[in-house]
């Protein structure tokens, strides 16, 4: 009784002086000292309602963000996209790489006001591997390389012989099954941050409701209307809710992106995305508040390897043809028009210690490009007498609409290819392309983590990803080297000077966000690679 | 009476059943299911999701494990995509939404459709008349998801009188466009043929006979015109009804309004097996019992119809 008392006091103080430093109108942002507005909201779209807040289960972008503002996990990371301490303070790798041993702040706190520890960690990882829980993401704890995982994950093992244990309440220790250069940047995704067992167990899987969730991040759930709304206010227990600014945070479900930017127009939005193809209008209009940020994800048309596939595609020659024929340029600058930039790899260029390697043709004109084509078509067998005809699939959307009717406009110009092009509605298309039941079908990956291993992983023989079927015994080693390589560079670079060599894939262009945001929000994250935004971290000025 | 509702109640639940069955047939014909993605799951994940949703028992036995959790104890089971919503929540949320809108937008269609065509009719060939028919011929031709978008530019962007979108739990301005948009065709539907068939009532026999025996024009209208006129706008508002009340998906998805039609397109797209079958269930239902009570109003109306 007392305990409660007394935290409904440090509540009560902790509102006032929050309220005292931000809500007078005069307060300034401690760090870059602007004016700050008095009223301290943000409200975004987001396209959908998403499947699962719940970190185990989470599974999409939108959700995603939802998580990373009510749950904290070990890492965050800066608007930089840099790991910043997040409920660990900081963490040691043993000699051989294989151990890590998190150190976890004292002052953590949940929002109902139980410390966070590491046990909190330990529940929430065998949970989300668990086959009970069946999560969608559970191949993420295979992917962190976490010992045992892969078995816990099959139910061939109890979730306890999971890599990760309690030394006590502030230490965790992660054991790998091989050592993962890049394990302490994957640990700021959803699926490894803490729930809380209690809650969890008390309310099954409806305690991700407002009346029920207890959460440990910058904000509590408030409000959640399924396809409408989901607003999560500040949490008064959070360790350092002294320097959160935004009281309120409000996701609208706006399924369509015209209507969306309407709303925004009208100022009911503070953040949405620019419909394909209205860059360009609505950055000569608005300059300030149009941005369009490298977004980690790859554009690329897979080409069906397998004896169901077209049989002139299993020819290199007229895989390299098509993929010279086709003028990136047009496509990043005419056809989309938002920043997105063309590609030669398959690697997105801004990847984290990616530097992208000299790939021949990448440095022709497309003149040049366009003459080594007809000639390797010309060796092909093919030719104005004997026109290639290929069949193009993508899922229905406009713009990928428009990208194919382009590509399909260079072939038919440049090679004489006759393109025929069909679009499949999304469910059908996955199982079309999963199936080799196609030629050649368009393909967009976005990176899990920043490093170059998240692309290029798809190439592998044996990869569930790998729609092409492509097999190359030496990308599979490369690949494998690169897994323990403290400088696997120069593996990357031979990888993709073979992709563009044998082509299973055509790269295509490498994604831009592109995003109307209010003129007076601040602190948006335009360098962090991965778009991870943390509400925490916004603020609204003063106009 | 009683007999014809319980005859016509018995032919429903065999219509319902073969509507679950079909749903369930169609359903698992379409390609793809509800938990593929981009990235395919490891074999070993998709089991473990694939039992705990009964997904890896044999068709039949799926088939009969629904039908008797809705019959039993009116389950319609999980969600597949909204992992802590099931069925029954998502119908709770959605449909209240849709019958509000869906509600207002019949009441404002029936109520100013009617009398517009009545309007019209009595006034034949004046301006009245032409301007009745004006609106309905342009209405008619402003579908709503034309009118939606109008609106919005209007209301929202060049006035700033009204939010573009939203539900906001009802709010009065959340819900003007949204009823207009949705009630403005039917209104014009309503509307003509009200007029059509006030002008053939009004040339038919036995109100002749009424003028001549010196009835005044009121009297005539509503208590011998009336009946006729309204039993054929009646079937029209049956179905018309239930269409409302069930939503509108260009109304749900173009507002953002949270109700049930978004549900029921996104359960589509996305597999949500579930979700699908209980709005199917819960629309056919309603259908059914629309129909039903269209029937017996029939009745009430015009004698002359034997239940």
């Amino acid at each position: 009784m007392k305990m409660t008392t007394t935290l409904k006091a440090t509540t009560a103080i902790m509102l006032l002086t929050a309220g005292a430093a931000y809500a007078d109108g005069h307060a300034t942002h401690p760090e870059t000292g602007e004016a700050l507005a008095s009223e301290q909201t943000f409200v975004y779209r987001v396209g959908d309602e998403s499947p699962s807040f719940d970190p185990g289960l989470v599974e999409d972008v939108d959700g995603s963000k939802i998580v990373r503002d009510l749950f904290e996990g070990l890492m965050n990371q800066d608007a930089d996209g840099n790991l910043v301490p997040g409920v660990a303070t900081d963490f040691t790798v043993s000699d051989d790489g294989m151990t890590y041993t998190f150190n976890l702040r004292d002052n953590a706190m949940w929002s109902n006001g139980d410390p966070v520890t590491a046990g909190d960690f330990v529940y929430a990882w065998r949970r989300a591997s668990s086959p009970e829980l069946a999560s969608p993401y559970s191949w993420y704890m295979e992917l962190m390389s976490i010992e045992n995982g892969a078995a816990v994950i099959a139910g061939d093992m109890p979730t306890e012989e999971l890599g990760v244990t309690a030394i006590d309440d502030t230490t965790l220790e992660v054991r790998l099954s091989q050592p993962l250069p890049y394990f302490a940047q994957m640990v700021v995704h959803g699926t490894t941050f803490p729930v809380h067992q209690a809650t969890v167990e008390e309310h099954g899987s409806e305690w991700t409701r407002p009346e029920n969730i207890v959460s440990n991040g910058a904000y509590v759930l408030s409000e959640h209307v399924p396809q409408e709304r989901l607003v999560r206010v500040r949490n008064e227990n959070y360790w350092d809710n002294e320097n959160t600014i935004i009281e309120e945070v409000t996701a609208l479900v706006i399924t369509d992106e015209n209507t969306a930017l309407t709303r925004y127009l009208a100022g009911e939005l503070d953040k949405t995305q620019v419909p394909a193809g209205q860059f360009p209008r609505l950055s000569a209009e608005y300059p300030e508040q149009a941005v369009s940020v490298p977004e980690a994800c790859s554009y690329y048309y897979t080409i069906n390897m397998t004896e169901t596939g077209n049989p002139a595609l299993q020819d290199q020659n007229v895989r390299q043809a098509l993929s010279m024929a086709i003028d990136r340029d047009v496509i990043a600058e005419a056809v989309l028009a938002g920043g997105q930039k063309p590609a030669y790899t398959f690697t997105h260029w801004s990847t984290a210690g990616f530097e992208t390697p000299d790939i021949g043709y990448a440095n022709m004109t497309q003149e040049e490009r366009n003459a080594q084509a007809v000639e390797l078509m010309a060796a092909a067998g093919y030719g104005a007498d004997n026109p290639l005809s290929i069949d193009l699939i993508y899922n229905t959307s406009e713009s990928h609409k428009s990208v194919a009717i382009a590509i399909s406009q260079m072939w038919k110009q440049t090679l004489g290819v006759e393109t025929e092009l069909g679009n499949q509605e999304w469910q059908t298309f996955l199982e079309t392309r999963g199936n080799q039941d196609y030629e050649i079908a368009r393909a967009g990956w976005c990176a899990d983590y920043n490093e170059a291993s998240t692309f290029l992983d798809l190439m592998q023989s044996d990869s569930g990803y790998n729609d092409a079927k492509y097999m190359n015994e030496r990308v599979d080693e490369l690949l494998a080297e690169a897994k323990t390589s403290d400088n696997p560079q120069a593996a990357y670079t031979e990888v993709e000077q073979i992709i563009a060599e044998e082509m299973p894939i055509i790269p295509i262009y490498h994604y831009a966000a592109v995003d109307m945001i209010a003129e007076d929000l601040e602190g948006w994250p335009y360098n962090n690679f991965q778009q991870n935004i943390y509400s925490k971290d916004l603020f609204k000025i003063a106009e | 009476m009683i007999s014809f509702i319980v005859r016509r109640l018995a032919v429903a639940i065999p219509t319902l059943l073969i509507l679950v069955i079909l749903s369930f047939v169609l359903m698992y014909a379409a390609p793809g299911g509800p938990f593929n993605s981009e990235r395919p799951l490891p074999p070993e994940v998709l089991a473990n999701i694939e039992a705990k949703y009964g997904l890896d028992q044999p068709f039949w036995k799926q088939i009969v494990n629904y039908v008797s959790g809705v019959v039993t104890s009116f389950d319609f089971g999980p969600s597949f995509q909204y992992k802590s919503q099931s069925v029954n929540d998502v119908i709770a949320q959605g449909f209240p939404v849709t019958l509000t809108y869906g509600f207002w937008s019949f009441a404002l269609a029936a109520i100013v459709g009617v009398s517009l065509g009545i309007a019209a009719a009595l006034k034949q060939n004046t301006w009245l008349d032409y301007l009745a028919v004006g609106f309905t011929v342009g209405a008619q031709v402003l579908p709503n998801f034309v009118m939606a978008p109008i609106l919005v530019l209007v209301f929202t962007l060049w006035l700033g009188w009204l939010p573009g979108g939203g539900w906001n739990g009802g709010a009065w301005q959340n819900l003007i466009m949204p009823v207009i948009a949705l009630s403005t065709s039917y209104m014009a539907s309503i509307a003509r043929i009200t007029r059509s068939s006030m002008l053939e009532t009004l040339n038919a026999n036995f109100i002749r006979t009424a003028r001549a025996k010196g009835l005044p024009m009121r009297r005539i209208i509503w208590t011998h015109a009336f009946k006729p006129t309204i039993l054929p706008v009646l079937s029209y508002l049956g179905p018309t009804f239930v269409f409302m009340i069930t939503g509108s998906v260009v109304i749900d998805i173009f507002f953002s309004t949270g109700g049930i039609g978004q549900f029921f397109v996104n359960s589509a797209f996305s597999r949500d097996y579930s979700v699908i079958m209980g709005i199917t269930i819960l629309v056919g239902a309603l259908t059914i019992l629309f129909n039903l009570l269209v029937d017996i109003l029939y009745a009430w109306i015009d004698p002359k119809i034997r239940l």
